[in-house]
C-alpha cells in the first residue's frame, strides 16, 4: 500500500468511526444517488450441470451420452426449436417469456481447469488458466471505484476471493444484527480510541486493526439500512432464500451497495445427480422468482441486473454414479429490465466437437460478460478491473 | 553449559504455539530452566503414544445391513442418530484438543484435517477417518496416504466407489494429485485418468472397512509419470512419492501452518530434502522445532491464529467445559471453520483469510464471551467504578453460552505471575503502543479481569 493511500484509508476509517454523525451524511448522499445501478451475482457452486439446465431437446448425441440422465423431451419446458428449460425452472422460463431473462451459451475460458477450488478462483479473480491472482474482480472493483467496503456485500459467514482487493475488502454479513452488536462493545471502542496508526502496515497485526476499524464502522451502517428495509414476498424456505432476502431488504433501503455477492451450494452431482439437481434448479428459480418480484414491488429491479453463474459444466457423457463429473463451457443468466438480446444470446455449441475430455468447448470468454457489465452497467473502466481489454457483448 | 543452552521463554512459547496450543504460566516455568533439545524431545516423547478417539456407539449395535436396507422408517432414524454422533464427536475431539496428553500428536492430527480433506455424515467412517489421522500424523507420509485412500469416509466422499474399470470417476485421484500429493501444474489430465485407472474398485463395507471389489478393478497396463506396469493404487501412491515435488509439497503446507504464511522457498526445500529422504512426517518435524530459524523473531507472535487455535488456546489459561455442543458449533460457524465440516475438499485457507470485516470482531468478544458473558471491564485507574457496567448489564443479560470456567485453575497456575508477567505469559507478539498505553492506564486489580482484557487484544489473535 502506498502511503497517500495508507493515509487516505486510515484518517477516513478512524473519521468514520468516531464521528457520531456519519451516518446522517451518508443518507443526504444515497438519496442523491437512488437511481444507481447494482449488481447482483449469484454463484451455482460446484458445477451446475448446464445441459440438464437448458437441455438440447432435438439433439442425438446428448441423448446418447446421457441414457439415463437426459431430460426427456416431452419434459421440457420449450423455448426454442432447439433449446428448454428443465422442468424445475418454470419461475425462470416466465422471465423468459417476458424478455427478463438472457441466457448466454458455452460461457469459458482457454485451457479449462476442472478443480472447484482453482476454477472457482479464475472466475472470482479474472485470471487466466495459468495465472494466480490474490485479489477477486470486483475486489479491484473496490480498489479502483469503492469509497467504503460495503460498496460489495456477500451475504454469507465468510469473505470470498471475489470480494478481496488489494486495498479494500468488501464485506461478509450474514446477519446484520448479530455484526452491529458485536461491534459496539465498550473496551473494544477504547482499544481502537488508543490505537495509531503506526501499525496499519501489511503485517498481519496492522491488517487485524484496519479490518477491525473497517468492521466498527461499516456494521453499523449496514445495521442502520438494514433497520429499513422491508421483505414483501413469500420466498420458500432455504438457506439461498434467507441471503435473498437479507439482499432484498438491504435493496429496498437504498444501502449504497453496488454490488452483491452469494451463492448457493450442492451443485457437485457426480452421483445420483436427477433427484438431487432438479431440487437444486427448483430451489434456485423459486428464491430467484420471489426476489425478483419483490424488487419490482420496491421498484428496484429497473436498476438491478442479476447475473447467475457456476465455475464449469459438467461432462457430456454420464458416469457410472448416475451423475456427471466436471466439465468445462456452460451456460449463465443474465437477469434484468435492460436486456438488449433477451432470450437466448448464441447458439449451443456443437456436441460434435468436444475438447479432449469430452467436455463442451467455450464460444465465450467469461471475461467479456465482466466487462460488459463493467462499462455497460456499472459504467467503470473494464480494463482498469480486469487488467486487460476483453471485447464486449451485446446484451445490456 | 546448562544455561547456555537455555531456551527463553518467547522461544518456548513460540514452540507451543505452534506444535499445540499455547501454554499456561506453570507449565512455562517448569520448561524454563530445559535446554531446546530436552524440551522438543519431551514434545515428541509425549507423542509416540497413540490414544484413539471414541465415542460409545452401542446404540447401533442391535441393527443389522439387511433390516437397515428393507426398513426406510429405521434408516432415517439411523441417520439421525448418527449425524447427532458426528456433532458429539465434534465435541469431543475439540475436549480432546484442550485436554491433551500426545499434545503434538493432536495438533498434528488438526493439521492433517486440513490437508486430507474430507467430510462424512456417518459416524462409524469420521470416527474410523479421524483416528486414521491421529495414528498416522507422525508416521510415514506414504503408508498415511494409502490408509487414507482405503478409508470409507474418502471412498464416499471423493466418488472412488463410483470409480469403475468401464466407467472410471476422476474425483479422487484429480485431488490425490491436486491436493494430496503434488499440487495443481506438476501433473497432466492423462496423468488423473490413468491414476484413476488404478483405484477402480475400490469400495467400503457398511461399517467402513475396505472393500477391494476385483471384478471393477481395470487390470490393464498403465503409465503414470514414465512408469508403465500393472499398478495398484497403492503402488501408484509410491510413484508419485519417488517426486520430490511430492515432499516439497507437503513441507511448504507444514512451513505455512507451523511457521509462517509467507513462504520461503528455500526453508521449504531445506525442509523437503530432510523429508524426501524416507518421508518420516516426525522426522521432519524435529528437524524443523530443532532448527534454529524456527526461532527466528520474524516468525515469532506474526501467525494468526485459526478459530480452533484461539479456542483450544483460551482454555490453556483458562480451562473451561462447554454444556451444550451447540454452543461449540455456533462459535465454529461463526468464526468460519467447523470441524469435521471443512468447506471444500481444498479445506480452509487459512493465515490471513481467518480475518476478514465480519469475523475480526467476533473473535475479539470470543475470550470475553466464554469467561464473562460477554463482559470486558474497562475500569481504569482511580476510578471507583466502571462506567460501562451498566452497559454490559443492560446489553448481556441472556447468556450467550453456558460453559463452566474454571478460574481455579487459572488463578494457581499464575499464582506467582505480577501483572507485567501475566501479560507476557498470554500475549505472543510486542504490544502495540495504543494497546500498552490503553493497558497501563487500566485498573489493574483482578487478575481474572486483567487476563480478560489482555485476550480481548488484537493482539492475542497472533501467535
Amino acid at each position: 500500500m502506498d502511503r497517500r493511500h495508507f493515509l487516505k484509508q486510515s484518517t477516513l476509517a478512524s473519521s468514520l468511526f468516531f464521528v457520531p454523525n456519519f451516518i446522517k451524511a451518508f443518507e443526504n448522499i444515497a438519496t442523491t444517488s437512488l437511481g444507481y445501478k447494482r449488481l447482483v451475482i449469484i454463484q451455482l457452486a460446484g458445477g451446475n450441470d448446464g445441459l440438464n439446465t437448458i437441455i438440447p431437446f432435438n439433439n442425438d448425441i446428448y441423448y446418447r451420452n446421457r441414457p439415463t440422465l437426459a431430460i426427456k423431451k416431452n419434459e421440457v419446458l420449450k423455448a426454442t426449436d432447439e433449446l428448454g428449460f428443465h422442468s424445475s425452472l418454470l419461475p425462470l422460463k416466465k422471465l423468459y417469456d417476458q424478455g427478463q431473462l438472457t441466457i448466454i451459451n458455452n460461457v469459458g475460458y482457454p485451457n479449462p481447469n476442472r478443480s472447484h477450488f482453482r476454477s472457482t478462483d479464475i472466475w472470482q479473480t479474472a485470471s487466466n488458466s495459468n495465472q494466480y491472482l490474490q485479489t477477486g474482480w470486483i475486489g479491484r472493483y473496490l480498489d479502483a471505484y469503492g469509497n467504503k467496503p460495503y460498496n460489495a456485500l456477500e451475504i454469507d459467514d465468510s469473505l470470498s476471493l471475489v470480494l478481496k482487493g488489494h486495498d479494500m475488502n468488501g464485506i461478509a454479513a450474514k446477519n446484520p444484527l448479530v455484526s452491529f452488536r458485536t461491534s459496539q462493545d465498550p473496551y473494544l471502542k477504547n482499544v481502537l480510541k488508543h490505537h495509531q496508526d503506526e501499525h496499519l502496515s501489511e503485517h498481519n497485526l496492522g491488517y487485524l486493526y484496519k479490518s477491525m476499524i473497517d468492521a466498527s464502522s461499516s456494521s453499523k451502517y449496514i445495521f442502520e439500512k438494514y433497520k429499513l428495509g422491508s421483505i414483501n414476498q413469500n420466498y420458500p424456505n432455504s438457506e439461498f432464500s434467507g441471503q435473498l432476502k437479507t439482499m432484498a431488504k438491504l435493496i429496498g433501503s437504498r444501502i449504497e451497495t453496488k454490488i452483491f455477492f452469494s451463492s448457493m451450494n450442492g451443485f457437485d452431482t457426480h452421483a445420483r445427480q436427477p433427484n438431487k439437481h432438479a431440487q437444486l434448479l427448483k430451489e434456485y428459480a423459486e428464491c430467484i422468482e420471489a426476489f425478483v418480484l419483490d424488487l419490482k414491488q420496491q421498484g428496484t429491479f429497473d436498476d438491478t441486473l442479476i447475473l447467475t453463474f457456476s465455475e464449469f459444466g459438467r461432462r457430456v457423457k454420464q458416469n457410472a454414479g448416475n451423475g456427471t463429473d466436471h466439465g468445462a463451457a456452460s451456460n449463465l443468466f443474465i437477469i434484468g429490465n435492460s436486456l438488449k438480446t433477451a432470450g437466448f444470446y448464441n447458439d449451443l455449441a456443437s456436441l460434435n466437437d468436444l475438447d479432449a475430455n469430452g467436455d463442451l468447448k467455450y464460444t465465450v470468454d467469461f471475461r467479456s460478460v465482466y466487462a460488459t457489465i463493467l462499462n455497460t452497467w456499472l459504467a467503470v473502466e473494464d480494463e482498469t478491473i480486469l487488467n486487460r481489454s476483453f471485447s464486449k457483448l451485446d446484451f445490456i | 553449559m546448562v544455561l547456555l543452552n537455555m531456551m527463553k521463554q518467547k522461544d518456548i512459547q513460540h514452540l507451543y504455539w505452534r506444535a499445540g496450543f499455547g501454554i499456561n504460566a506453570r507449565d512455562l516455568n517448569r520448561l524454563k530452566h530445559k535446554s531446546k533439545t530436552e524440551i522438543v524431545n519431551a514434545l515428541f516423547h509425549k507423542s509416540s503414544t497413540s490414544t484413539d478417539l471414541e465415542l460409545d456407539l452401542s446404540e447401533f449395535k442391535n441393527y443389522t445391513v439387511a433390516n437397515f436396507k428393507k426398513d426406510a422408517t429405521l434408516r432415517e432414524k439411523l441417520n439421525q442418530l448418527s449425524a447427532k454422533k458426528v456433532k458429539d464427536y465434534n465435541k469431543a475431539w475439540i475436549e480432546r484438543m484442550m485436554n491433551p496428553n500426545e499434545l503434538l500428536r493432536e495438533k498434528m492430527t488438526l493439521f492433517w484435517a486440513n490437508h486430507f480433506v474430507c467430510l462424512n455424515r456417518i459416524i462409524f467412517f469420521v470416527q474410523n477417518y479421524n483416528n486414521t489421522l491421529r495414528s498416522n500424523a507422525l508416521g510415514n507420509f506414504g503408508d498415511f496416504t494409502k490408509a487414507i485412500s482405503k478409508q470409507a469416509a474418502m471412498i464416499v466422499y471423493l466418488n472412488t466407489k463410483q470409480n469403475l474399470k468401464e466407467k472410471p470417476n476422476e474425483n479422487f485421484s484429480r485431488e490425490l494429485l491436486e491436493l494430496f500429493t503434488l499440487g495443481v501444474g506438476n501433473y497432466s489430465e492423462m496423468d488423473i485418468k490413468q491414476v484413476a485407472r488404478a483405484f477402480t474398485g475400490y469400495n467400503n463395507k457398511p461399517r467402513g472397512d475396505f472393500w477391494f471389489r476385483k471384478q471393477f478393478h481395470d487390470y490393464g497396463l498403465k503409465t503414470i509419470f514414465g512408469h508403465s506396469g500393472y499398478f495398484s493404487g497403492d503402488d501408484v501412491i509410491d510413484i508419485i512419492l519417488e517426486q520430490k515435488q511430492c515432499a516439497r509439497f507437503i513441507c511448504r503446507k507444514i512451513y505455512s501452518f507451523f511457521v509462517n504464511d509467507t513462504i520461503d522457498e528455500e526453508r521449504v526445500e531445506e525442509l523437503a530434502t530432510v523429508f524426501y529422504k524416507d518421508y518420516n512426517i516426525e522426522t521432519v518435524m524435529q528437524y524443523l522445532f530443532m532448527s534454529d530459524w524456527f526461532y527466528n523473531e520474524e516468525y515469532i507472535g506474526t501467525k494468526v491464529k485459526s478459530p480452533i487455535e484461539l479456542l483450544v488456546g483460551i482454555t490453556t489459561s483458562v480451562p473451561l467445559e462447554f454444556e451444550k455442543n451447540i454452543d461449540l458449533l455456533k462459535i465454529q460457524k461463526l468464526l468460519g471453520q467447523i470441524l469435521l465440516n471443512p468447506p471444500n475438499v481444498a479445506g480452509w485457507k487459512g493465515g490471513r483469510s481467518w480475518i476478514d470485516n465480519n469475523t475480526i470482531m467476533l473473535r475479539l468478544k470470543l475470550p470475553s464471551i466464554l469467561l464473562a458473558n460477554g463482559n470486558i471491564s474497562t475500569k481504569e485507574k482511580g476510578q471507583f467504578e466502571d462506567h460501562f457496567r451498566r452497559y454490559y448489564s443492560k446489553t448481556n443479560k441472556n447468556k450467550f453460552v453456558e460453559v463452566e470456567v474454571n478460574w481455579e485453575s487459572f488463578d494457581k497456575n499464575y499464582t506467582n505471575s505480577s501483572f507485567d508477567e501475566l501479560r507476557h505469559q498470554l500475549i505472543v507478539p510486542e504490544l502495540s503502543h495504543g494497546a500498552e498505553t490503553y493497558l497501563n492506564a487500566l485498573s489493574q486489580t483482578s487478575k481474572r479481569d486483567f487476563c480478560v482484557q489482555l485476550m480481548s487484544l488484537p493482539e492475542y489473535q497472533m501467535c
